[in-house]
């Protein structure tokens, strides 16, 4: 995966859990020519709701227009823009690793180094997962790539803010009257 | 008590108060039509689904109310995609219904069916696929809830089949109710006090302000208070081709519309104006040309009740998220209590003279045509607008006759012009002069069409005269696609391609006669009036008036695409004054 660049901005985006919302804001994306680095969606903590993180890459369009589009659909109940210096962020990765002659143990070494697990063992390949900090998977992606891959899989990046007395959420938009129009 | 899904599909639209609705039965949504026989909706039949959405369109423009259409699942549904992005791009309220096949035939590519919602997904506010007959009720009202509030706009409600036929709980969901299944949905009317206060005092700071009035002011109903804020401060004002009407064109301080085509007056004052008052309308790339070079010394205050307006072209100085109606009133108290406290109004006075010179040097005209010489379609607009009785709608086509129509008739009275003003639809003229029509019975209606747009849709002239709608339509007819000539002529060296349409057929007159209608031709300049007076005396049919005009005609002033507004061209005649413009 590229490098985490300054142009990327993560969007914490609160969704009424109904069908077709993920087309929706999808279908906005590459209406508006906004490009998604990455996106990751799942149930949120309030039954009928969803919460989907979008990493945006607005090297393009500003991202106060993603923000103000994004909320035009009436689905889209609250959308926060985390920081990344003020939040947690952790990512999935998966991955078949060929692994011939001496090279199972050295990456077996690398894995438990990372903290990661080891999932199945084959004649000459082995899949690891590794769960962390995204910028913590590129490194092991990184490493892992000096033996062959075979395949890969990183699920993109879901983040909250933290909750330290720093945490500052800044709210681009919120459920309140402020500013959501249709 | 238990009813059907069809039932109370128009149970729920008789509660939403639709008086008129615009439709075609077929297959998915012929449970429907069977309750409407017993219902006081009047359902308009027409010819082609997409007539049905441009006549919602139309009576939605003139009465405020939004326009519902009913149609069939497959090519009905994707024949209304048209009418949708048109609306979605004017903000005009719209709901549409369509039929869809039963729910168990859902993804199994069964006869006319077509994915209706994904489809529609980016031509409509919003948009749901209903999956029970008891949700019927709560779809319909979220649908004329979302339509009508904040930022108008088309909604779609897709209805399969058998959720039509299923018998369910009739319930009629509260306001409360429906608020509350849309959490993410909660418009913002009312502007910021803070940045009212800030437009108050720029407006009273400024020494070459300008009201630069979009449809927005239309659709929040604000006319009056716009009126009193243009003479409390005694500002000019420009109206966009969404705007026209929504300040009177007989005004002193009106200027008409800026931008491609507007006249050259209302392009130099919003180039020269250090102070741009935008009221609902949305620096379209129509109005602004090249936006590097629009406006260059101007501030901006923009009122707009859609956010993502704000910032989306030209950054605001004071950005105001609101209903137009309410921001102007509001400014209009904070201006009076400044004046109140002391606070003078910035001298305007050489501002007001300079506009007046421009005014005087540069009017729209074209040359009249000598005795023997072909009509002028100017000509024929301002016959037909100085024999139109009073509060006339004129509803216009796409191309150089919706400009010539804007340009030459006299707006005063709001809700009294049609035209697809962001989308562009050629043929959208006919249904919706139908539809205009329908909303509003007592008033005289003329389409504006070019030969080209009525071809497109002329056939909903058939449902205009079974249903009694005598709409008349002024066909400006130079046999060619006339903007598209316009361009050739100007930016590809005379190289006319594809754009001449036959002079012998269609025989236009013989056409409207087998429609129903009565059909005129009109070849000389001396037939204009009897044709017109004989139009205007006709009641209980639609007329076509056939008018046969010089194709060598073109819409000036221009601003060619790509070019900023101060690289207007002007007509011959007032090429050697353009230092005038200064």
């Amino acid at each position: 995966m590229s490098e985490f660049g300054s142009h990327h901005h993560i969007l914490s985006v609160l969704v009424q859990n109904r069908p077709g919302v993920l087309a929706r804001v999808a279908g906005l994306f590459a209406r508006r020519g906004f490009n998604i680095f990455s996106l990751a969606v799942a149930p949120a903590e309030d039954e009928g709701f969803s919460r989907i993180t979008i990493v945006v890459d607005v090297e393009t369009t500003s991202l106060e227009q993603i923000v103000k589009q994004l909320f035009k659909l009436i689905e889209v109940v609250k959308i926060s823009e985390l920081d990344p210096g003020r939040s947690v962020e952790r990512e999935l990765l998966l991955a078949t690793v060929r692994t011939t002659g001496d090279h199972r143990g050295q990456v077996v070494e690398l894995t438990n180094i990372f903290e990661g697990k080891i999932l199945a063992v084959g004649v000459d390949a082995i899949t690891v997962s590794l769960d962390g900090h995204p910028e913590k998977l590129d490194d092991f992606e990184e490493l892992l790539a000096g033996y062959g891959i075979v395949e890969l899989q990183r699920t993109g990046r879901v983040a909250l803010p933290k909750l330290d007395r720093e945490a500052r959420l800044r709210a681009v938009s919120t459920k309140s009257n402020q500013g959501k129009a249709g | 008590m238990k009813i059907t899904g069809a039932q109370a599909l128009i149970r729920s639209l008789e509660m939403e108060g639709v008086e008129t609705i615009f439709g075609l039965p077929g297959g998915c949504i012929l449970p429907a039509y069977d309750p409407l026989l017993d219902s006081p909706i009047r359902h308009i039949l027409v010819r082609h689904e997409q007539g049905a959405g441009h006549m919602a369109e139309g009576y939605a423009h003139v009465t405020g109310r939004p326009g519902v259409a009913l149609v069939t699942s497959g090519p009905a549904a994707t024949n209304m995609v048209t009418p949708l992005m048109d609306a979605y791009m004017d903000s005009i309220p719209m709901v549409c219904i369509t039929g869809q096949v039963p729910t168990n035939a859902i993804g199994t590519d069964a006869f006319q069916e077509c994915d209706t919602v994904g489809i529609t997904r980016s031509c409509t506010k919003h948009n749901e696929l209903v999956m029970s007959a008891q949700d019927i009720p709560m779809a319909v009202r979220q649908a004329f809830h979302i339509a009508t509030t904040g930022r108008p706009g088309p909604t779609l409600i897709d209805i399969p089949k058998d959720c039509l036929t299923n018998l369910m709980d009739w319930n009629w969901p509260t306001d409360e109710e429906v608020i509350d299944s849309l959490p993410g949905y909660r418009p913002n009317t009312k502007g910021h006090p803070r940045m009212i206060k800030e437009a108050a005092k720029l407006i009273m700071a400024s020494e070459r302000p300008i009201l630069y009035v979009g449809g927005g002011v239309l659709k929040a109903r604000a006319a009056e208070a716009l009126r009193e804020l243009a003479e409390l401060t005694n500002i000019h004002v420009v109206t966009t081709l969404m705007a026209r009407g929504a300040f009177p064109d007989d005004h002193p301080l009106c200027l008409g519309m800026p931008g491609m085509h507007g006249n050259a007056t209302a392009i130099t004052v919003m180039q020269k104006s250090d102070l741009l008052i935008n009221l609902g309308a949305r620096f379209d790339d129509r109005i602004t040309g090249k936006v590097s070079a629009f406006a260059p010394e101007a501030k901006v205050i923009h009122v707009d009740i859609d956010p993502a307006e704000q910032g989306k072209v030209r950054r605001p100085d004071v950005p105001i998220v609101g209903d137009c109606k309410q921001v102007i009133e509001e400014i209009i108290k904070a201006i009076k209590d400044l004046q109140a406290n002391g606070t003078v109004q910035a001298d305007t006075g050489s501002w007001r003279s300079r506009i007046s010179g421009w005014r005087e040097q540069f009017p729209l005209s074209y040359e009249a045509s000598e005795p023997g010489e072909a009509l002028k379609p100017q000509f024929c607009l301002e016959q037909l607008r100085d024999n139109a009785p009073e509060g006339t709608i004129l509803v216009s086509g796409v191309g150089q006759h919706q400009m010539w129509s804007s340009q030459y008739w006299t707006f005063n009275e709001p809700y009294t012009w049609v035209n697809s003003g962001g989308l562009g639809t050629m043929g959208f003229s006919i249904p919706a002069a139908i539809g205009a029509k329908v909303g509003r019975p007592d008033r005289t209606v003329w389409a504006i069409d070019g030969d080209g747009c009525f071809q497109m849709t002329a056939q909903e002239l058939v449902t205009a005269a079974v249903e009694r709608i005598p709409i008349k339509v002024a066909i400006l007819n130079n046999s060619y696609l006339g903007m598209v000539r316009q361009w050739q002529e100007m930016f590809y060296e005379e190289r006319y391609s594809e754009v001449y349409l036959s002079p012998e057929v269609p025989n236009f007159v013989l056409w409207a006669e087998a429609m129903g209608c009565v059909g005129i031709r009109v070849d000389s300049p001396e037939e204009v009036q009897p044709a017109i007076d004989k139009a205007n005396s006709i009641d209980d049919r639609p007329v076509v008036i056939d008018f046969r005009v010089d194709a060598r005609e073109k819409v000036f002033p221009m601003i060619p695409a790509g070019f900023g507004n101060s690289d207007m061209l002007l007509p011959e005649w007032q090429e050697a004054n353009r230092g005038g413009l200064k």
